[in-house]
């Protein structure tokens, strides 16, 4: 018999929070992005590279999540907006205070380039049953990001297994 | 990676192995890494925060960070023509500042699809003092022949 409550189940496979970025792709991340892992691909630093592969600037790929992550803080906004919200809802929905990300699956479609204002949308996929590892008891939840750009191309999708808990009981 | 390296789909084969990629990291490695993802979950910055609350050693590179280390990891050895279909990774342990992580990958398959793109799968390990801490499971499309463009590829010509 399942221990996940209905206001948990009757989320899954529901879109959520359909969101625009709130900022534009733009260069001086990418290059941040770069410099944090010393990442020299030339994609990234000389623009003839980047014309005659890409036919343009891209950004890295794995930087798709960092376009739909909220300011820190922003005028007017009462409450840190959180990013991956669905993973923050089921902490509280299962009153869980803690939470790491186990597995991360990311699948690229069409380059993200500068000047684009990505959209994304949050899916609810699996709640495990209560499991207890060597952080503590909780559970694990499998969350999908669909990522598209302004002309509606899907450019990637992004898969997390998060695992909320609580210390001490395992 | 040089500026001219363009490695084609023939010069692969199942079994090969990349050049390992060795990394001190240091509470700087973790916090600019937390910084050029956006991510300002204390865990990723504030030492007290990730010992005290998540029980943790010390502030630990986050995910998307680990993936733009692949990310570099892949297409250091793939040149700019390398072209990320797909990578799933699961950590299994964090890495702390202190840490010397090393990068190392085999290539598992190397074939074409129905539309003719060339792709290599390729498994990458994250260890620490030999710990796997992260292993990824990389797909990358690469040039067939000198006259390929993995990126030239768009809608149905491209299942990554």
């Amino acid at each position: 018999m399942t221990t996940i409550p209905p206001a948990v189940e009757k989320l899954i496979g529901q879109v959520q929070y359909e969101e625009t970025g709130e900022f534009p792709v733009e260069r001086g991340y990418v290059w941040t992005s770069c410099a944090s892992v010393e990442n020299g691909n030339p994609l990234f630093w000389d623009d003839a590279v980047a014309d005659a592969i890409t036919g343009g600037p891209i950004a890295p790929p794995t930087m798709l999540s960092v376009w739909f992550r909220p300011h820190h803080w922003a005028p007017g906004r009462t409450q840190q907006a959180l990013p991956l919200q669905v993973h923050f809802d089921l902490k509280e929905l299962f009153g869980l205070p803690e939470a790491i990300m186990s597995d991360n699956t990311i699948v690229f479609y069409e380059p993200v380039r500068p000047g684009d204002l990505l959209r994304t949308r949050q899916v609810l996929r699996s709640v495990s049953e209560p499991k207890t590892t060597k952080l503590g008891t909780g559970r694990f939840w499998v969350i999908e990001v669909e990522y598209l750009n302004q002309r509606d191309e899907l450019v990637g999708i992004e898969s997390y297994t998060g695992f909320g808990y609580k210390r001490g009981e395992a | 990676m040089s500026l001219t390296t363009r490695l084609t789909l023939d010069a692969v084969r199942p079994g090969d192995v990349l050049p390992e990629l060795r990394y001190d990291v240091t509470a700087t490695t973790v916090v600019i890494g937390a910084l050029a993802t956006r991510d300002t979950r204390p865990m990723h910055h504030d030492h007290d925060f990730a010992v005290n609350r998540n029980g943790t050693r010390d502030i630990f590179l986050n995910t998307p960070n680990q993936a733009a280390w692949f990310e570099r990891y892949l297409t250091d050895w793939s040149g700019p023509t390398g072209r990320l279909g797909r990578m799933k990774f699961r950590m299994k342990g964090s890495v702390f500042p202190g840490d010397t992580m090393v990068l190392s990958g085999t290539v598992e398959q190397v074939g074409t699809d129905d539309v003719g793109s060339g792709w290599v799968s390729v498994l990458v390990s994250l260890t620490v003092d030999g710990d796997l801490k992260t292993d990824c499971t990389a797909r990358i499309a690469l040039p067939v022949d000198d006259n390929d463009n993995p990126w030239k590829r768009h809608g149905d010509q491209w299942k990554p």
